[in-house]
C-alpha cells in the first residue's frame, strides 16, 4: 500500500496474508494533471510490488480515476487515454476502483467511460459504492451502468463496500460482492459473517480497507476468527478468504499467487 | 449457532453497544442548540429497532439512505455525513 513504512506488510504476511490488491484510490485531494496520475500508476505498478515482495506478499492493482476526482470530465478523459499504457503490465488486474461518490451526473458518465474501457480490453472490473447514506442510490446506478453494457459479463465484475440494503441487488444482478472491514464507515466483521451465513458464500469475499482513518489491515484474520468462534469449519473460512477472491481474480491470467 | 451460544457469543458486545448509544443520546439532550437532520434520522432509525423480525440492521440503513433514484446535477462536496438530508439540501 502506498506508504512509508512497511509494517503492514509485515503483520499481513505474518498472519497468513499472500496475496493484496490494490485500487488506485484518491490521495486526499485532487491531483492537478494526468501526469500526476501516470506517476501514481506506476508507484502501485511498479515499486509496490517489489516492496511487497521483500515479505513474500504477491501485490497487485486496479487502475482508475478514483469516484471522488470523476466530476472533472476532463481530466478522467486524459487519465482514461493513458490507462492503456498500463493494462498489459503484468501486476495490473483490472479497472478500479471505478464507481459512484455523491451520485452525480458527471461521476455517472465517467463511470460509463470505465466500463466502456474495460469492455474493449476484456478487463475485470472492481467497483466502488457510496459511503453511508449515499449507497443505496449509488449501487443501483452502478448495477444500471454495468447491465446497459453487454459486453461486461457479471462474473467479472465484484461491487464492492456492500451491506446488508445492497448485497442483494448486487448478488440478484449476477455481480461478485464485496464486503469491506473498516470501522466506523462500513461493515465489521460480525455483520459480515452475518451476511455470509444469510446469503451463502458463493459470490462474496471479504476485504480490508487501509484508509485515511482508522483502518485494520488484518481486519480478514480477524474476520475469520469470527468465524471460528461461530463454528464455521476451517474449509468453509478457507473457501471465503483464500478461494473465492483467487477465484475471481484468477479470471486474470496475470494472477499468480507465490508457490509457497 | 442456536439463540443462547449467539447471546453467550455476543450479548455483553451488544450491550456495551446499546449503552453507548443511550450514552450518546443523554449528551446530545444535555447540549444547547437545535439539532439538525442527523438526530431526527438516528431516532427514526432506533424506532426500526423495536419489532421482533429480521432485516433490522437493513432496516436501520435505509432510514439513513438518500431514497431517490436520479443521479443529482453535480457533486459539491467529496464526504457523506450518514443520513440523507432531503431533497432541498442535497441538490444545493
Amino acid at each position: 500500500m502506498v506508504s512509508r513504512v512497511t509494517d503492514d506488510y509485515r503483520d499481513m504476511a505474518a498472519a497468513g496474508c499472500v496475496a493484496i490488491c490494490e485500487p488506485a484510490f484518491w490521495a486526499g485531494f485532487d491531483r492537478s494533471s494526468a501526469q500526476g496520475f501516470h506517476d501514481y500508476f506506476r508507484q502501485i505498478s511498479e515499486y509496490e510490488p517489489r516492496r511487497a515482495a521483500k515479505f513474500g506478499l504477491a501485490h497487485f492493482c486496479w487502475l482508475c480515476i478514483n469516484p471522488k476526482e470523476s466530476e472533472n470530465v476532463k481530466l478522467a478523459e486524459e487519465v482514461l487515454a493513458i490507462i492503456p499504457q498500463f493494462v498489459d503490465r503484468p501486476t495490473v488486474l483490472g479497472l478500479g476502483e471505478i464507481g459512484l461518490n455523491k451520485n452525480s451526473r458527471n461521476e455517472l458518465k465517467v463511470l460509463e467511460m470505465h466500463i466502456d474501457l474495460a469492455a474493449k480490453h476484456d478487463l475485470l472490473i472492481l467497483a466502488h459504492t457510496p459511503h453511508l447514506e449515499d449507497k443505496r442510490k449509488g449501487t443501483q446506478l452502478t448495477i444500471s451502468a454495468l447491465q446497459n453494457n453487454r459486453r461486461i459479463r457479471p462474473e467479472r465484475v465484484i461491487i464492492d463496500h456492500v451491506e446488508e440494503h445492497t448485497i442483494e441487488m448486487v448478488l440478484n444482478a449476477g455481480f461478485w460482492a464485496g464486503m469491506t472491514l473498516y470501522p466506523g464507515t462500513k461493515c465489521t466483521s460480525s455483520r459480515a459473517v452475518d451476511m455470509i451465513e444469510t446469503y451463502g458464500a458463493g459470490r462474496l469475499w471479504m476485504n480490508s480497507a487501509c484508509d485515511w482513518g482508522d483502518s485494520v489491515p488484518l481486519a480478514i484474520p480477524y474476520a475469520a476468527l469470527e468465524m471460528r468462534k461461530r463454528g464455521h469449519s476451517a474449509e468453509q473460512i478457507d473457501g471465503l478468504i483464500y478461494h473465492n477472491p483467487k477465484n475471481f481474480l484468477s479470471q486474470c491470467p496475470k494472477f499468480k499467487l507465490p508457490q509457497s | 449457532m442456536t439463540k443462547q451460544e449467539i447471546l453467550d457469543l455476543s450479548f455483553l458486545d451488544a450491550r456495551h453497544k446499546l449503552i453507548e448509544i443511550a450514552a450518546f443520546l443523554d449528551r446530545v439532550g444535555r447540549a444547547e442548540g437545535g439539532a439538525d437532520f442527523r438526530l431526527k434520522a438516528f431516532r427514526a432509525a432506533l424506532g426500526e429497532l423495536t419489532g421482533t423480525e429480521t432485516g433490522l440492521a437493513k432496516k436501520v440503513l435505509l432510514v439513513f439512505s438518500d431514497p431517490t433514484s436520479e443521479p443529482i446535477p453535480a457533486a459539491t462536496t467529496k464526504t457523506a455525513c450518514g443520513a440523507w438530508p432531503g431533497e432541498k439540501q442535497s441538490s444545493l
